[in-house]
C-alpha cells in the first residue's frame, strides 16, 4: 500500500525549521524534552494502544537507563555508549525476564503487576545510595562519542530530532509489516491470532521489551543531557505522564504519541504557578480530555477531517 | 524474641487493617461500576487531613469525625457523577486515568488548602501503651482493629441481610439484569462511592495518631490497598480483608527482620509472587473465555 | 490415514462434563458434520480440538501426529483454521487486514526487517493482499474489499471470518455455525461456499443447527447428546436413527 508519508515529511520540515524560530535555549531545552517524551511515548503507544495491553510502570525501564549510564561512567568510567548499551540490554533482560509470568495475567492484575515493577524499581534505585546517591540524585558527566562531546541544547536538540524522525519511520513501518498486523490482531482478538498462528504470548512479549528499550535508551540520552538524576525519574507519576501522553494524543495512533508528549511536556511549563494548582490542573486535563476525547486528540481530529489515522 | 514478633505482628496488623479498609473501598467501586478508582487513597487522605483541620478550628471531636467521613463520602459522590459517569465505556485504561485525574485534583486542592505540612491528633484513648506479652500495643491500635471488625461485620450484614446491599451485590453481578429488575443502577454507583469514600475515610482517621497524616499520604496508602484488593482477588469482599492484613503483616515482619528500607517495596513484591502462582488472586474468580 | 482422529476425548469444567470419551475420525476432503441440541458439546469439542481448551483425557491425531494439548497457534502450523459461533473479528483492523492476519504464517514476521522496511518484507505483503483481495471475492465480500470490519454487518463478518481461515491455506478448516442468524437465502449461499471449499480439497468440519443445509451438504454427521456420542454415520443413515430424532424432538408424548 503506499501512500505518501504526509505525516513524516511534516514532522522532518517541522523539526528542521525549529531552530530557525527558537528564541533560546530555554525554547530549545523545552523541545528537546519534548522529543524525549515522544520517543518514550512511541514506543509505550505500541505497547498500550497498538497491542491493547498496559504499563503503569514505564519509568522503570527509563531509570533503569539513565541510572545505567550514571552509576557506569562515574563510578567505573565507562565510555557513554557502552553504558548506554548496557543500561538498555539490562532494561531489555528484565522486561523478557519478567513478562512472561506477568502477562499471563489480564486488566487490572496485569496493571497491577507493571505498576509494582516501576515502584519496585524506583524503591531500589533510591535505596542503593553507595552507587545512586539515593533521593538527592547524583550528577552524570556529559554524553561523548568516539572523541567528540555533546554540549549545549542546540547539539542535543539535533540528535533527538534525529532519533524522532528515525522513531517515528520505524514505528509506522512497524505497524504496517507483519508483525505489526499480529500485533493489532491480538489487540483485536487474542484467541482469533491464536488460531491463525501468532504466538501472542511471545508478541506481549516482544513488545514490551522493545518499549521497555526505548525507555531505556532515552533515560540514558536524557541522564547525559540534563547531567543529573534522581530516582524521581523512575517514580509512578512519571509513568502516569507517560500514560497519559499515550492516552492523550491517541491510543494507537503514531502522531498521536508526538501530539501527546508535545502537549504534555508544554504543559507544567504553561502552569508555572507554584505546584499546587499545577496538579489540580493536570488532574483536570486528565480527566477531562479522557471523558470528552477518549480516542485521544489526533484519532478524533482524524475521524472529524475524514483522514485515517 | 517472642515479645519483639508480636510488636511486628502488632503494628502489622493495625496498618493491615487500615490497607484491609482502602481495598473494600477499592472492591465496593470495583464491584459496582468495574472501575479501579485511583483516588481511594486520597478518600483515606481526605479523613485523616479534615478532622485535623476541624479540629484546630475548634469544633469538638465528635463533630470533626463525622464532618470528616460525611464529606469525602459526598467527594466519593461527587468523583462518580463529575468523572465515571460521563465516561461510561471507556476502555480500562482511560477509566484508570480519569480515577488518577481525579486522585490528582483532590490532591492538589488539599495542598492548596491545608499546606504540605504533616498533621496529627491525639489518639482516642491515649498513648500509654499496653504491655501484651512484651510488646507495647498502642491503644489506637485496638482502636484501628476494633473499627475495622465493626465495619466489615457491618457490611457483611448490609450486603447478606438488607434489600439494599443486595441490590448492591446484584448490580455487581450483573448491571443490565439488575437494571431489568427494577433496581435503580445509578443510585447504586453513588451509594458505593459515598460507602468506599467513607470507609476509607474512616481508615484514614484512624491511622492518624499513629503514623501522622499530610497532603500525600493517599499515593502509598491507596497503592498499597489496591496490591491488597488484587492479592485478595478482585471484586471479593473477603478478600480485601485478607489481602489487606496479609500485605500490613508481610510488610511489617521483612522491615523488623529483613530490612527497613525496602518495607515500602515489599507489599509489590508480594503482588508478583500471589499473582504468579493465582493469577486471581487469593480468593479471586476463576474465570474462562466462552468463545 | 484420517486427516483427523480423535479418541476417548474428555472434557469436563467443574462438576459439568462437557465432552465424555468422544470417539470419532475425519477422512480428507469430506464434509464432516457435528450436530445435536444446544449444549451437547459441540464448540467444547471443537475448542478442545484447535487447542483452545486441554482436554482432561483422551487423543487427537492430525494425519496420525498426536497433537494432544497441543496451543492454536501450533496448530495453525499444522494446517488447522476455523471460525467462532461467537464472532472472532478484530474491530481495530480494516476487513482485508483481518483476512491478511489469516496468512500470518505465510510472511517474515522478523521485527527489525518490519521497522526497516525491507523491500522483500514489503513485496510479500502486497502478495499477502492481492491474495486476501481475492479470497474475499470467493466468500462473496466483493462490495467490502476497502471496509472497515466494525462497518460490516453481521452476515458479511462471518463470511469474513471464513475468508480469514482460509487465507491460512489449511488441510482442515472448523466451521462453527457459519449460517448462524441468517435467513433461508442467506443459508443457502453459505452451504454453496462450504460445498466450494470442500471441493477445492479442503476438509470440512462444520457444526451447525440448520438441518436442511446439513443434510444437504454433509458426507458424514457425528450426533453429539449430554457431551456423550450418540451416533455416526452416513448422513443418510443419521437421518433416520430413532434415538437421533428423539434426543432432537423428544420421545413421542
Amino acid at each position: 500500500m503506499m501512500r505518501t508519508n504526509y505525516g513524516l515529511f511534516v514532522l522532518a520540515a517541522v523539526l528542521l525549521a525549529l531552530p530557525l524560530l527558537l528564541p533560546n535555549t530555554y525554547y530549545f531545552d523545552i523541545a528537546n524534552r519534548m522529543a524525549i517524551n515522544a520517543i518514550i511515548v512511541l514506543g509505550l503507544n505500541l505497547l498500550i494502544g497498538f497491542a491493547g495491553q498496559i504499563s503503569l510502570g514505564h519509568a522503570g525501564f527509563f531509570g533503569i537507563g539513565a541510572y545505567a549510564s550514571a552509576v557506569l561512567t562515574t563510578h567505573f568510567s565507562w565510555p557513554p555508549i557502552a553504558a548506554l548499551c548496557a543500561g538498555a540490554a539490562g532494561a531489555a533482560l528484565l522486561a523478557a525476564a519478567i513478562a512472561p509470568p506477568i502477562f499471563r495475567l489480564r486488566g487490572h492484575y496485569l496493571a497491577m503487576a507493571t505498576l509494582g515493577l516501576g515502584i519496585v524499581i524506583s524503591i531500589v534505585l533510591k535505596n542503593e545510595a553507595g552507587y545512586t546517591g539515593g533521593p538527592d540524585g547524583m550528577s552524570v558527566p556529559a554524553m561523548s562519542a568516539f572523541g567528540w562531546e555533546i554540549f549545549g541544547e542546540r547539539q542535543w536538540y539535533w540528535l533527538f530530532a534525529g532519533i524522532l524522525l528515525f522513531s517515528v519511520w520505524a514505528c509506522q513501518n512497524l505497524i504496517d509489516s507483519p508483525f505489526g498486523r499480529a500485533l493489532r490482531a491480538l489487540h483485536g482478538s487474542e484467541v482469533a491470532s491464536q488460531v491463525v498462528g501468532v504466538n501472542v504470548a511471545r508478541y506481549k512479549v516482544t513488545i514490551f521489551v522493545l518499549s521497555a528499550f526505548f525507555a531505556s535508551i532515552m533515560g540514558s540520552l536524557t541522564a547525559h543531557y540534563v547531567g543529573f538524576i534522581t530516582p524521581d525519574s523512575a517514580e509512578f507519576s512519571h509513568s502516569i505522564e507517560l500514560v497519559t501522553m499515550v492516552v492523550v494524543g491517541g491510543m494507537a495512533s503514531v502522531f498521536g504519541s508526538v501530539v501527546g508528549a508535545v502537549l504534555l511536556t508544554a504543559l507544567p511549563q504553561a502552569l508555572t504557578t507554584f505546584e499546587g494548582r499545577e496538579t489540580v490542573a493536570f488532574g483536570a486535563i486528565l480527566m477531562l480530555s479522557m471523558i470528552f476525547l477518549p480516542k485521544g486528540l489526533v484519532p478524533t481530529l482524524a475521524a472529524k477531517f475524514g483522514g485515517r489515522r | 524474641m517472642f515479645s519483639q514478633f508480636l510488636q511486628f505482628m502488632f503494628s502489622g496488623v493495625t496498618v493491615g487493617a487500615t490497607y484491609a479498609l482502602a481495598a473494600l473501598g477499592f472492591t465496593l467501586i470495583y464491584n459496582a461500576s468495574n472501575v479501579i478508582n485511583f483516588a481511594q487513597g486520597e478518600f483515606i487522605m481526605l479523613g485523616g487531613m479534615l478532622t485535623v483541620f476541624f479540629l484546630k478550628t475548634g469544633l469538638p471531636m465528635p463533630v470533626a469525625l463525622a464532618l470528616a467521613v460525611a464529606i469525602p463520602a459526598a467527594v466519593g459522590v461527587l468523583v462518580e457523577k463529575l468523572a465515571i459517569e460521563p465516561a461510561k465505556g471507556a476502555e480500562v485504561v482511560g477509566l484508570i486515568i480519569i480515577t488518577i485525574g481525579a486522585s490528582l485534583v483532590l490532591r492538589g486542592v488539599v495542598q492548596i488548602w491545608l499546606g504540605k505540612g504533616a498533621a496529627a491528633f491525639p489518639a482516642f484513648s491515649g498513648d500509654a501503651p499496653i504491655a501484651v506479652g512484651g510488646a507495647a500495643l498502642a491503644p489506637q491500635s485496638l482502636w484501628v482493629l476494633g473499627t475495622t471488625a465493626v465495619i466489615v461485620v457491618a457490611l457483611w450484614l448490609f450486603f447478606n441481610r438488607t434489600l439494599a446491599g443486595k441490590a448492591i451485590l446484584a448490580t455487581s453481578f450483573d448491571p443490565l439484569a439488575a437494571q431489568l429488575v427494577g433496581i435503580n443502577t445509578q443510585w447504586v454507583l453513588l451509594v458505593s462511592f459515598a460507602l468506599s469514600a467513607a470507609i476509607g475515610a474512616i481508615g484514614g482517621i484512624l491511622l492518624t495518631p499513629i503514623t501522622m497524616t499530610s497532603y500525600d499520604v493517599g499515593i502509598m496508602l491507596g497503592l498499597k490497598g489496591f496490591v491488597a484488593a488484587v492479592v485478595g482477588g478482585l471484586g471479593n469482599g473477603l478478600g480485601a480483608v485478607v489481602g489487606g492484613l496479609m500485605v500490613g503483616i508481610i510488610e511489617a515482619m521483612s522491615a523488623g527482620y529483613i530490612s527497613s528500607a525496602y518495607k515500602d517495596a515489599v507489599p509489590f513484591l508480594l503482588i508478583f509472587v500471589v499473582l504468579f502462582f493465582l493469577p486471581r488472586g487469593l480468593l479471586g474468580a476463576k474465570a474462562t473465555e466462552r468463545v | 490415514m484420517a486427516v483427523l482422529e480423535v479418541s476417548d476425548l474428555s472434557k469436563s469444567f467443574g462438576g459439568v462434563l462437557a465432552v465424555q470419551n468422544v470417539s470419532f475420525s475425519v477422512e480428507a476432503g469430506i464434509v464432516y458434520s457435528v450436530i445435536g441440541p444446544n449444549g451437547a458439546g459441540k464448540t467444547t469439542l471443537f475448542n478442545l480440538i484447535t487447542g483452545i481448551y486441554r482436554p482432561n483425557s483422551g487423543e487427537i491425531r492430525l494425519d496420525g501426529e498426536l497433537v494432544t494439548g497441543r496451543a492454536p497457534h501450533e496448530l495453525a502450523r499444522k494446517g488447522v483454521a476455523r471460525t467462532f459461533q461467537n464472532l472472532q473479528i478484530c474491530m481495530n483492523m480494516t476487513a482485508i487486514e483481518n483476512v491478511m492476519v489469516g496468512g500470518h504464517l505465510s510472511l517474515d514476521r522478523n521485527l527489525i526487517k518490519g521497522m526497516l522496511r525491507f523491500p522483500s518484507l514489503r513485496c510479500a505483503d502486497a502478495v499477502l493482499r492481492d491474495r486476501a483481495a481475492e479470497l474475499m471475492v470467493y466468500v462473496g465480500l466483493h462490495a467490502y474489499r476497502d471496509a472497515e470490519a466494525g462497518a460490516m454487518p453481521y452476515g458479511a463478518l462471518k463470511r469474513l471470518e471464513i475468508a480469514r481461515a482460509l487465507a491460512a491455506q489449511p488441510r482442515i478448516i472448523f466451521l462453527d455455525e457459519p449460517a448462524a442468524g441468517f435467513n433461508p437465502t442467506e443459508t443457502v449461499e453459505i452451504d454453496g461456499l462450504v460445498r466450494k471449499i470442500a471441493d477445492s480439497g479442503i476438509t470440512v468440519v462444520l457444526v451447525e443447527h440448520d438441518m436442511k443445509m446439513v443434510m444437504n451438504i454433509s458426507d458424514r454427521i457425528l450426533v453429539l447428546n449430554y457431551g456423550k456420542k450418540l451416533t455416526e454415520g452416513a448422513a443418510r443413515d443419521v437421518r433416520r436413527d430413532p434415538a437421533v430424532i428423539a434426543a432432537y424432538l423428544g420421545k413421542a408424548a
